[in-house]
């Protein structure tokens, strides 16, 4: 079942890697079509919803004993990378206004959807951890949290090495940096909070509960930080973006959503270990 | 409600020493506010709103995580939670009265940054109705995190980790708010600010009553 699960989650993860990266590539060097009559719009639409599908695939088979799939998913997301980087570095041409710089937007912009994909996955898991009280979602929002830190930590560091030759500073106080920083810190203190309780079933409630509580406020931060200032570049949608920039970028989001998946899946396995070793001593403390 | 109400301003007016206590923590953190930034009347005066709220949070780190004190000694909590009340309503009323008592030391901080500052007003109602809904957002998630943190070691520190990036939209729009009514509103933004603060509370008021029947269940 689980292997089943995770096959049909590759096949789509394929799908959606030949509508929205190998048509673009063969129509751009090869001058070939290879739409197989699909318009741009139902291709973009396979692309998106198809990876989306393929992750929540992946998660379902998801069985936390087995080591190969999550190696699988991270190896193949290396790969995507290096054609990403390949691409973005050596084939894409330098943008017009912005010149080599703007060659970080290749990682810069995937890592910041998956950041937030990674975050809402700990929301969602936290909901669910609330409702049935499963330690599995309890695990997964552990994988999540931790791997949605990395991620904010990584967007952090790259918008400032992109902002000091663009926007001269370091850091500005614009609404998507300040909102990334402020949800930088909300989930390290969420995990924090989980170094320091004991009880498996009270840490699990209660960082649901933080976790709940902290996405909550992401709109709220992302809205007030920005009536209150705004310099930040209006964000990049595929129509903004033209062709030769499409193929580093969407191979570094299935790279990156890969790895993700790869690495939450990997972390949730350790959390899901960790709390499996804390529970027979308990029992036998209320034994005694 | 009114009987959980009246017990917690009951365990306030006992322990009113803190309350001073806090007052005293806050003006002195206005004072150092003041070394930091150096004798220059009109800097002093354009920040007052930033320092005043800062020292406000500072104080609220103290009473939340004294707040259920009373209530982890001799396992009080376990004894409120058998009454055949909703956990909502002991939320509530703990809620309710950590946002009276900082809403208390704010008001008597104001004085304190008028000296200071020289950041004088005449709209003093329209500056504490900004107190009231500021310290409001403050308490709202500071009580849910209290009970949380209050039942673990080393509280102290894990207290403001949770819960000042959290507030960071209430704070910013506290800030605001307060500086517009200081140093005069000319494009009427005010409102927004105003808008923003109440939307923060409605939202944390309710979700937190929803969420902290969870976190003190056995």
């Amino acid at each position: 079942m689980s292997r089943r699960l995770f096959l049909a989650g590759g096949v789509l993860f394929a799908l959606a890697c030949y509508c929205g990266l190998i048509v673009t590539f063969a129509d751009e060097y090869l001058h070939a079509d290879w739409s197989l009559g699909l318009p741009v719009v139902v291709r973009t639409l396979i692309a998106f919803l198809g990876a989306l599908a393929a992750m929540i695939l992946f998660f379902a088979a998801e069985k936390f004993e087995d080591l190969t799939q999550p190696r699988a998913l991270i190896i193949a997301g290396i790969l995507f990378m290096l054609v990403g980087s390949y691409f973005g570095l050596f084939v894409a041409p330098p943008e017009q206004y912005m010149g080599e710089t703007q060659r970080i937007m290749y990682v810069h912009v995937p890592t910041a959807w998956f950041a937030l994909m990674a975050l809402t996955l700990a929301f969602v898991s936290a909901i669910v951890f609330l409702l049935r009280g499963d330690f599995r979602w309890d695990a997964r929002l552990e994988g999540s949290i931790e791997v949605g830190i990395v991620l904010s930590f990584l967007l952090c560091c790259q918008g400032s090495i992109w902002a000091k030759p663009t926007w001269g500073v370091w850091w500005d106080w614009d609404p998507r940096l300040t909102t990334t920083a402020v949800l930088l810190f909300a989930f390290i203190g969420v995990l924090a909070l989980r170094r320091f309780v004991d009880d498996p079933l009270k840490r699990a409630i209660w960082s649901s509960v933080a976790t709940i509580i902290a996405y909550v406020d992401v709109p709220i931060v992302y809205f007030s930080v920005k009536w209150w200032n705004s310099l930040h570049q209006q964000q990049s949608a595929p129509s903004t973006v033209s062709k030769p920039f499409w193929i580093p970028l969407r191979a570094n989001a299935f790279g990156i959503l890969l790895l993700m998946t790869g690495f939450i899946m990997l972390r949730s396995r350790i959390a899901a270990l960790r709390v499996e070793n804390e529970r027979p001593p308990l029992i036998e403390e209320e034994a005694v | 409600m009114l009987v959980a109400l009246r017990k917690e301003f009951l365990l306030q007016w006992r322990s009113r020493a803190q309350l001073i206590a806090v007052f005293v923590f806050g003006a002195a953190a206005l004072l150092l506010f003041s070394f930091a930034i150096g004798p220059n009347a009109e800097a002093l005066r354009q920040f007052s709103a930033g320092f005043l709220w800062l020292g406000l949070l500072l104080s609220s780190t103290l009473t939340l995580a004294e707040s259920f004190h009373a209530e982890m000694e001799n396992r009080a909590l376990e004894g409120l939670l058998l009454l055949p009340v909703s956990p909502r309503i002991i939320y509530y009323g703990k809620a309710i009265a950590n946002w009276m008592q900082l809403s208390i030391i704010g008001i008597s901080l104001v004085p304190v940054m008028v000296v200071l500052y020289d950041a004088g007003t005449t709209r003093i109602l329209a500056l504490v109705g900004v107190i009231l809904l500021g310290t409001a957002g403050l308490s709202a998630p500071g009580t849910l995190y209290a009970a949380m943190t209050a039942q673990i070691r080393s509280k102290q520190t894990l207290l403001p980790l949770l819960l000042f990036p959290l507030i960071v939209p209430a704070l910013l729009a506290s800030v605001k708010a307060t500086s517009l009514v200081i140093l005069g509103d000319p494009m009427g933004e005010g409102r927004s600010w105003i808008t923003l603060l109440v939307a923060f509370d409605a939202i944390y008021w309710s979700l937190c009553g929803l969420l902290f029947g969870r976190v003190i269940d056995e």
